[in-house]
């Protein structure tokens, strides 16, 4: 990918399918990393699941399913020496505390570091396939904080308000990369 | 500095045209946003379309969707265009700029454009 806000995007998804109500995409940023976790309530995936996920050359039928986009993530943040982890909770196993987390660590001075990017759009992006779920989206940075939750959007607009309405899209991008330029944040 | 406060200034806008937005989707158009979508260029190519029908005004007849992956991954970004009683059209390696003559040529003057379909692209 030429944006790890692409990766995060693409990863996000798979919580979209996993028949998640609430998806936290959290950004922590230091001045040598740069940390991405995606938080899902889906379904979660088995243990033998989980332990092929990563794998781009299983051809178990079971695997197939997932496809590149993790193997892609582990790629970019491993080149920068960085690290991709998994936790699963599968429902039948956990009924009440179920989910995944998936957590990359990327070193941000190494050469093959993978820019952000413009983080922005794949959130306006997932909000706008999935309008019906919980999004959360915070990124913390040396220079500040940048946050949304698609809740306090609803608690000012109204449970029945669509959140894939163009005017709240159009506003939600504003809001974001104008709270990005206060903190002299780039998204290039 | 925006904040969440503005939002109620859009919910009393959007009061006005919740009538409206009933029964649309006469058109669909369906963005392919799985991996292979998303790794050729497919985010950008959504978004156009999300604003250009906003602002051309064809939200109560289009709706924009995302869909995974359609299985012929070398032409994405790939995008679907169904519309009632027609057959479907199939875009292919889409960009913003293509987007936005789709809106305009397609869903504004109903003028498929054929250059940038799945049939020209196999020729």
């Amino acid at each position: 990918m030429k944006e790890l806000s692409l990766n995060i995007l693409d990863i996000a998804m798979n919580s979209v399918r996993a028949g998640a109500t609430k998806v936290e995409i959290r950004l922590t940023e230091t001045d040598e990393t740069l940390t991405i976790a995606i938080a899902d309530d889906g379904c979660g995936m088995s243990p033998e699941f989980l332990a092929n996920v990563l794998d781009p050359f299983s051809t178990t039928r079971t695997t197939r399913k997932v496809g590149l986009g993790l193997p892609l993530l582990k790629m970019e943040a491993e080149q920068t020496g960085g690290t991709v982890t998994i936790e699963s909770r599968e429902a039948k196993t956990h009924p009440d505390d179920h989910g995944t987390v998936t957590t990359a660590v990327f070193y941000k001075n190494n050469i093959d570091f993978t820019p952000l990017g413009d983080v922005v759009s794949s959130v306006v992006t997932l909000i706008q396939g999935s309008p019906g779920l919980r999004w959360i989206y915070v990124h913390e940075t040396p220079s500040g904080a940048v946050d949304v939750d698609t809740d306090e959007m609803r608690a000012v607009l109204g449970d029945d308000a669509r959140m894939d309405d163009p005017d709240i899209l159009a506003w939600l991008d504003g809001y974001l990369r104008e709270n990005y330029a206060e903190i002299s944040y780039p998204l290039d | 500095m925006k904040s969440l406060a503005e939002l109620a200034a859009i919910k009393a806008k959007m009061q006005d045209k919740v009538v409206l937005r009933e029964g649309s989707g006469q058109i669909r158009v369906v963005v392919g946003m799985a991996t292979c979508g998303i790794a050729a260029g497919a985010r950008p190519v959504l978004n156009e379309f999300v604003q250009d029908v906003a602002s051309e005004g064809l939200s109560d007849k289009v709706t924009v969707t995302q869909t995974g992956c359609i299985g012929i991954c070398q032409y994405e970004p790939v995008v679907e265009v169904f519309e009632a009683g027609k057959e479907k059209v199939t875009y292919v390696k889409m960009t913003a700029e293509k987007a936005k003559e789709i809106v305009e040529k397609h869903l504004k003057g109903g003028n498929v454009v054929d250059a940038y379909t799945i049939t020209a692209a196999q020729k």
